[in-house]
């Protein structure tokens, strides 16, 4: 019987977030921008009409034109193509790098503000010491060292993504650590394992997945700069940022070059944006004196 | 009791730092190829190569390296660039001016227009302004920092023709004395109308690109923090007794809606240092940026590590100074009421 009231409240307090979030018109334009992207990435390959890393030197640097809706690039490849292409890496390295540093920053961080003591004090140190350097520069710096590639670059931004998700999964289980019926759970001996699964990450669950939505906007452009910079993805490989790189140098004779794969990141990354801010008002609602 | 806090936000700096000289130094050894190779250039011979690395102290244990390293680091000797050749301290201490005006030149526009549309927008809430604003600031903070550059070139450069595309000043010009290596200060001071104008205008494309994505972050900020303080109390005691809304909003909800709002400017400003980095490389920009891009597609760690812990020192630096404002801010802080 208690588990079916349970389940009841939990339905309705669903319930009543989804109308929440049917309610805000921004928070739909971010899931219909987030779903495009999506669509892009799993179906974009298939239908593209050339493959995205065909050279044919009869065909550089067209306009855009029924044979190649945005033209071509210096190396008459089809940019409709590349850009088709690229949404799968972008949001592939997006969703990789936020679930990597999400998790395993969720249970360093969970496990230390259950624990206390001087493993929490000393990985609050550690992360004291990452965010205190801009993230932009420890990615380059560790993309340099360990050589500039895609792979290497999802890496040091999923380090420097880390300690962020460590503390805000510290902070929710600080809070979780003192309700009672945790301090319950412990004294009839669960073990922390079971406190961990059962209690801290459910409930810090909300607040991590409104800042892991975020992140993956902010994960998009950065891994897009750092190909950009020419530490990233790296040639053919069609990614939006190396895209805008290359383009740059044709600005002004075929300036579709390099706006379009810009104006995809900013589309991929304002969609998610759109969707973490919903989510975030609709999970919090004592944000933005809502609750008059 | 002030005291006994900036005490320990000191201790606090000095571990971070240390910190960060760690954590850099890990960096630069997991460098794949031999640094003394690169320093010899492709064509020494091994005997060179050897000299080299018994010079930097490459054969030594690592834990003597990172010693050495930490000595020299608490001289002030970030160590010898490998592509200039020079000192890395007296080469940011020649790049830095550049970044320093373009950097507070966008902060200036980010904070002006930030605190302007986050007010707006919290004055009108759910209004179309409002709406608006929203839009703005969010697509600004979804925006690559390295195409809105390039859509500002096309527009005011390349289309309209008003701004130009690149560089800090007008190259035909008399050069300025380096004073304080700040053109728009220099040229004041040395009282050169024509090279202020040539500094101003070539400052005002990439100051804009950088300041309009930090704008939006404020704006949000200003917005979410100033709703918060209209909803208090004291603001609906305030409305009761009559007060005008205009000095409710500015005379007293405004100013306690900054507070947080400081601590954010420190840490914006030193993610601008870094935001520099793209956008001095599309503006051709003479800065800090340009170095350490340069840097690192040489490999040249020296540069990387020194530019990585002088921007560690700011940031930390800024931080101790904001948390220190924060306790004259907050009275509750000072009393250790609140934690």
């Amino acid at each position: 019987m208690r588990i079916v009231t349970g389940l009841r409240r939990r339905s309705r307090s669903l319930g009543l977030i989804f109308d929440e979030l049917a309610g805000s018109p921004l928070m739909r334009l971010g899931a219909v921008l987030v779903a495009t992207a999506i669509i892009a990435a799993l179906v974009g390959p298939l239908v593209a009409p050339y493959d995205p890393t065909a050279i044919d030197l009869d065909v550089r640097l067209q306009a855009p034109s029924m044979a190649h809706w945005l033209g071509t690039d210096e190396l008459g490849r089809d940019l409709l193509s590349r850009l088709l292409h690229g949404a799968r890496i972008s949001l592939a390295i997006g969703v990789s790098i936020v679930a990597l540093s999400a998790s395993v920053g969720t249970l360093i961080g969970a496990y230390a503000g259950l624990k206390g003591g001087w493993l929490d004090a000393a990985i609050m140190r550690a992360t004291d010491v990452v965010l205190s350097l801009p993230g932009l520069v420890m990615a380059m710096a560790f993309t340099a060292a360990l050589g500039p590639s895609l792979f290497n670059a999802t890496l040091a931004l999923a380090f420097v993504a880390t300690p962020g998700m460590v503390r805000l999964a510290r902070g929710q289980a600080l809070t979780v650590r003192s309700e009672a019926y945790v301090e319950a759970s412990q004294l009839y001996g669960a073990p922390s394992r079971h406190i961990l699964l059962r209690h801290i990450i459910p409930n810090a669950a909300p607040a991590l997945i409104v800042q892991a939505t975020l992140s993956v906007g902010a994960i998009i452009l950065a891994a897009a700069a750092l190909s950009f910079l020419g530490l990233g993805a790296q040639p053919p490989t069609a990614e939006w940022g190396a895209m805008v790189a290359n383009g740059r140098n044709y600005l002004t004779i075929h300036p579709a070059y390099p706006i379009a794969p810009g104006l995809a990141i900013l589309v991929t990354a304002t969609g998610f944006n759109l969707l973490g801010d919903g989510l975030n008002d609709a999970l919090n609602p004592r944000r933005e004196g809502r609750a008059k | 009791m002030i005291l006994k806090l900036v005490a320990r936000r000191l201790a606090m700096l000095v571990f971070v730092l240390f910190g960060v000289v760690v954590l850099t130094f890990f960096i630069s050894r997991l460098i794949p190829t031999d640094p003394a190779r690169l320093i010899a250039g492709d064509f020494a011979s091994e005997e060179v190569v050897e000299q080299i690395r018994v010079e930097l102290g490459f054969d030594r244990s690592l834990f003597e390296q990172f010693w050495i390293h930490v000595g020299n680091l608490l001289q002030g000797d970030l160590g010898t660039s490998i592509t200039t050749g020079q000192p890395v301290l007296q080469d940011l201490a020649t790049y830095a001016p550049a970044t320093v005006e373009l950097a507070v030149a966008a902060m200036m526009i980010a904070v002006i227009g930030g605190i302007l549309l986050g007010v707006l927008s919290a004055v009108y809430k759910d209004g179309w302004i409002d709406n608006l604003v929203r839009v703005v600031a969010l697509t600004g903070v979804s925006t690559p920092s390295f195409w809105l550059a390039l859509l500002f070139l096309l527009l005011f450069y390349g289309t309209l023709g008003w701004f130009p595309a690149g560089g800090r000043i007008d190259p035909t010009l008399a050069p300025l004395d380096r004073i304080s290596g700040l053109y728009l200060v220099d040229s004041i001071v040395a009282l050169r109308p024509d090279a202020f104008l040539s500094a101003l205008t070539h400052l005002v494309l990439p100051a804009s690109c950088l300041g309009l994505i930090t704008m939006g972050v404020f704006a949000r900020l200003i917005r979410a923090s100033l709703l918060e303080e209209l909803g208090r109390a004291y603001i609906r005691t305030f409305r009761s007794i009559g007060l005008a809304e205009h000095r409710v909003v500015f005379g007293h909800a405004l100013p306690n809606a900054l507070t947080p709002f400081v601590t954010q400017l420190g840490l914006s400003f030193a993610a601008m240092l870094t935001g520099a980095v793209v956008t001095e490389a599309i503006f051709g920009w003479p800065g800090m940026g340009g170095y350490i891009l340069q840097a690192t597609q040489s490999l040249d760690f020296p540069a990387i590590i020194g530019f990585t812990i002088i921007v560690g020192v700011i940031y930390a630096v800024l931080n101790l100074v904001i948390n220190i404002a924060y306790l004259f801010l907050d009275p509750r802080l000072r009393s250790g009421a609140v934690k």
